[in-house]
Formats: C-alpha cells, structure tokens, sequence
C-alpha cells in the first residue's frame, strides 16, 4: 500500500541568479570590505586594505551595525551600488 | 451537491429514533411536499419507500450531519429549517402534515451520524475536504518505510517523527479556527512565508495534537520577529536555540508539564511545541545544522525547549503579565537560551542568603568577567520560592537585590584580572559593570515540590546586537 504525505518543506521557487564575472585584474576597481562587527575584524580588515590599495584597487569600508543581524538590506544595496567587488569579514 | 427541494432527511438503520420513524417518513413520501430520505448505511431502510444510498457519507459530510434523523426543509435552493431527532410539534411544523406518527412519542432524541464515528471525521476530510490543502504531496512507493523516506527528505532532526498524512494534517488544522492558507510569519534564514498550513504539517512532524498547534502558531510567530531574531540565533556559533515559555490557562487545558521535570522530557506538550517550531525554521525556512546553523558545540535543547510556568504555585506574578499581558490570557514567551545551568543551594533560609547563591552562580553566565552580552533566565523552583514567599519579597525585590550583588567591580572583571586573559576592556577597571542589561535577567517559576534547586539557561548576545525576549498573545 502506498502512503502519501504532506510536504513540510518551503515551495518556494527562488529566482535563479547568475554570478557576476570576476574581475580581472584589482587596478582601479572599487572593492568594498565589510566589517561585520566582530571583535578585531577590523585589524584583519586594515591589512587586507593595505595589500588592495598597493594592488591599485580603491577601497571602500562598510560596517554591519551588529555581526548577530543580517546586513540590512540597504546597506547591501549601497555596496551593490557603489562598489565591484566586496570582501566580507569574519573574525573573533 | 446541492440538497433537493422539500422535506430532506438522513438516516441510519442502527439507530432506533430512525426505526421509530420509518412510518413518518413513509407518511411524508406520499404528501405534497416532496421528499428525500439518504440513508447512511442501508440504502433498503427505511423499507417500502424510494431512498437515496449515502453509503459513501458525502451527501452527510457535505451537509455537515451531526445527529441522525436530520430533516432539512429546502426552498428555493435554501435550507430554512433543520430539526435533529424526533419531536412531533416540531415535525408537524416542518413538514405542514398534522398528525404525524400516531402511536409515537412525542420527543426522542436522535443518535450519532456514521459521519462522526471513529475514524471517521478524518477519513471523510480526507475524502473530499482534501483540496483544502494546498501543500506539495508526496506519494511514497510501496515498498519504501515511511520513517526512513522522511529521514531520507531530510525533513527530520535527527529523531523520528511522525508521517505527515492528509488525515493527520486535516486533523491538526482542527487545533484552529485560522485559514490554513493564513500567512503566519516569514521565517529565516531563506525569509519563507509560513502559512497555518505549513505549521500544522511540522506539527504532526514533531508529534503535536491540535490543541497545541496554537501554541506552536504563537511561538513561530514570535520567533520571526525582528526583535527576537531568529536568523542569528540559528546562525551563531553559540550553543543557543529557541526557549518557549507558556504562561495563562492553554498551559493546563492541553496538559503541560511545570512541575517535576518541567525542563525534562517526559510531557508530550512540553516536548513538541518546542521541536515543532525548530521543525519550521528547519523545513521551512531552511535552516540546518551545518547550513546557516552554524553552532560550536550547540545544545540538546535545540531540539525543542519549552515548558509552562508554575502559575498556581508561584509566589509572584507570572512572566507574561510582568510582561504585559492580562492576567488569566495565555502568551508565549520566546527566551534565545543556550542549556541549563543546575543551582543548589539546600542551606540558605533567608531570601538575602539564598539571592546570594544566586547572584554568584549568576555571575558565571557565560563567563564570570563577561556582563552586559549575556542575558539569562533563572528559574526558581518551588522550594527556593518559598523562602521568597515566607519573607514577603516580592520577585521586584529579588531583582533589585540581584542587580545590586551583581554591580561587579571592574578591576576584576578586565582582561588579564585572576590570570584569565578573557573579560571585559582594560578601561572599564575602575567602573561599576552590571553584570546584566537592563531587563537582561527574566525570572520564572518552576519545578516539583522537593529539592532546594534551581535552574540558570544562560541567553545569547542581548538585546538589539541579537536577541531581545518576545512574548506573544495568544488569540
């Protein structure tokens, strides 16, 4: 005998999105670096900055209000806007 | 299908209100009003008249039949009275023929419908209520264990859990009186909307009976707020998960457990509100060990935590009304809570020694020259309250005396003090800490009647940086 069930799971059908292409060289792009508010973060942030910038790229820093959140979306938004590549920063 | 026009009735032949009038119904099948008898479960019942079969219940389920005999008047498409059983003035009226059932009682009350037998509703809803339902089905094969196919789905956290069948699911929608197709919340971390329905299937999945689903309902909505923020504590690496505190009336109607065990295992209510609500982060919102959960060493109470408070023996006002919900309402309170943290003291007598002990063992949330980060919720059992109580504190005073003994002195509190080199900033060493934020330190009351015990669930980072306790109403 067979059995049928009720599906518990999400149906929802995420829009499918491509990557965008990677850059091909640092020289004059603008690389965002988020701070996610952990402690230190930004000590591995700075010199991250410092190899970027000698690499030619210009650097913008962003900042979660707290690394316990998401990102609001506006501040996603902003780098989207602002920025071609970002490096998101975990540290403890 | 739409009843006929005239005089309607159901019956069944087991029942001996029918038999008895079997001869009305005759009477009536030769009058100037048209009428339709279904019988439920003999289509030659009653005998020497033209009856409908409603073997298959549908005519009955549809209509909604309680009571057999029913009699419907219909016109013009319209049902515009209903009788249930046998009462002759009543009959007499419905069916505008005097006289009726010479011979008869003048009142018998009517039987069951097949329609309400065991088994039944469920079966039936099945049948043909099956379209209420919009989820995705999933038809396993013959040869396939459910138990292993939903494990297989993923659908599970690590133990069984119960195979979510139409019948079952129907049947849980009964716990409410909300649309199954209602949205509920929006759950993290892949931001789903969670309808009743969706809810209810997780419920079944975790072992709930429907009077808990409007627990289960109350806790994911105040799980997905803002506030509580039910992303990061998903994505920590801290050992946390949901804690649910039920306080008011749904706590004894549906038979939680506040006493003896009350963190334990043991009370079905106590053990799958919990589970059922980290079920829909897990199978609706996509939330898994190893995904977005990102956790250290986590806790068993990720796998469900919830108990009720001890209302009746408690010396103080419940969390819920502290909180501001009307006293005798039930409410949820959601607490970010991270295990449980056992305090003995079987020595203290008076209520200055024993906020002493708990002060001290307070002081170690998370860490000892950690404050302000952590919050934590004690919960006092009956013996420790009752010195509480014999001394007239109320649980204010307790947490004005708490927070006084936990103004730590900085000194010991920065980095490097007592040869640890974790704690709190090197310039806060000449200042006061608190060890808790403001409202940082929730107390309620629980436990059996013996033991000089109480217990400390350590919280998670507080406040607006993550989590803020939510209690919700419940309707």
């Amino acid at each position: 005998m067979t059995i049928e069930l009720i599906d518990p799971t999400s149906e929802r059908v995420p829009a499918g999105r491509s990557v965008a292409p990677r850059l091909a060289g640092l020289r004059g792009r603008r690389i965002a670096l988020l701070d996610i508010s952990k402690p230190r973060g930004d000590v591995f942030l700075d010199r991250i900055a410092e190899l970027l910038q000698a690499d030619g790229a210009a650097v913008l820093r962003f900042r979660k209000p707290t690394f316990a959140k998401p990102a609001p979306s506006d501040l996603r938004h902003e780098i989207a806007v602002k920025c071609e590549g970002v490096i998101e920063a975990l540290a403890d | 299908m739409p009843l006929p026009e005239g005089l309607v009735a159901f019956v069944r032949s087991d029942c001996p209100t029918c038999v008895l009038v079997a001869p009305v119904l005759r009477e009536l099948a030769g009058g100037d009003v048209p009428l339709t008898v279904f019988s439920q479960d003999d289509a030659g019942f009653p005998e020497g008249m033209e009856v409908l079969d409603d073997g298959d219940l549908r005519q009955s389920w549809e209509n909604t039949i309680e009571i057999v005999p029913t009699l419907f008047r219909v016109e013009r498409g319209r049902v515009v009275e209903v009788l249930q059983g046998w009462r002759r003035p009543d009959w007499e009226r419905l069916s505008g023929v005097t006289g009726l059932g010479p011979g008869l009682p003048e009142f018998r009350p009517g039987c069951g419908s097949r329609t309400l037998d065991p088994g039944f509703p469920e079966r039936l809803a099945t049948l043909y209520g099956g379209e209420r339902l919009a989820s995705r089905r999933v038809r396993l094969g013959e040869s396939e264990d459910p138990f292993e196919a939903m494990a297989g789905r993923g659908w599970t956290d690590g133990l069984p859990v119960v195979p979510p069948t139409p019948e079952r699911v129907l049947r849980m929608l009964e716990g409410t009186p909300r649309d199954p197709a209602e949205e509920v919340a929006v759950v993290p971390p892949d931001l789903v909307p969670a309808t009743v329905e969706k809810v209810a299937v997780n419920a079944v999945l975790a072992g709930c009976r429907p009077e808990y689903l409007p627990v289960v309902l109350a806790a994911v909505e105040a799980a997905c707020t803002d506030a509580f923020n039910m992303h990061g504590l998903l994505a920590t690496t801290w050992h946390s998960g949901p804690v649910v505190v039920v306080n008011g009336p749904v706590a004894a109607r549906i038979g939680m457990n506040w006493g003896g065990n009350a963190l334990g295992q043991g009370n079905r209510p106590n053990s799958t509100i919990g589970r059922a609500l980290q079920l829909v982060v897990r199978n609706v919102g996509g939330g898994r060990p190893g995904g977005v959960d990102r956790a250290t060493q986590g806790s068993p109470g990720k796998l469900g935590f919830c108990f009720a408070e001890d209302e009746p023996g408690s010396p103080w006002e419940p969390l819920a009304v502290e909180r501001g919900v009307a006293p005798g309402r039930s409410a949820v309170t959601l607490f970010a809570g991270a295990g449980v943290q056992p305090v003995v003291d079987q020595l203290s007598r008076t209520p200055e020694s024993l906020a002493r002990t708990f002060a001290a063992c307070l002081r170690t949330v998370a860490h000892p020259k950690q404050a302000l980060v952590w919050d934590a919720l004690l919960v006092v059992s009956p013996e420790h309250g009752r010195v509480f109580r014999e001394a007239g504190w109320s649980k204010a005073r307790l947490r004005q005396e708490l927070d006084d003994l936990l103004r730590l002195a900085g000194s010991e509190m920065v980095r490097g003090a007592a040869g640890i080199a974790e704690g709190m900033p090197l310039e806060m060493a000449e200042a006061e800490i608190p060890k808790f934020r403001p409202g940082g330190l929730l107390i309620v009351h629980a436990g059996g009647t013996a033991g000089l015990f109480s217990t400390i669930i350590c919280g998670w980072v507080s406040g607006a940086m993550g989590s803020e306790p939510v209690t919700r109403e419940m309707n």
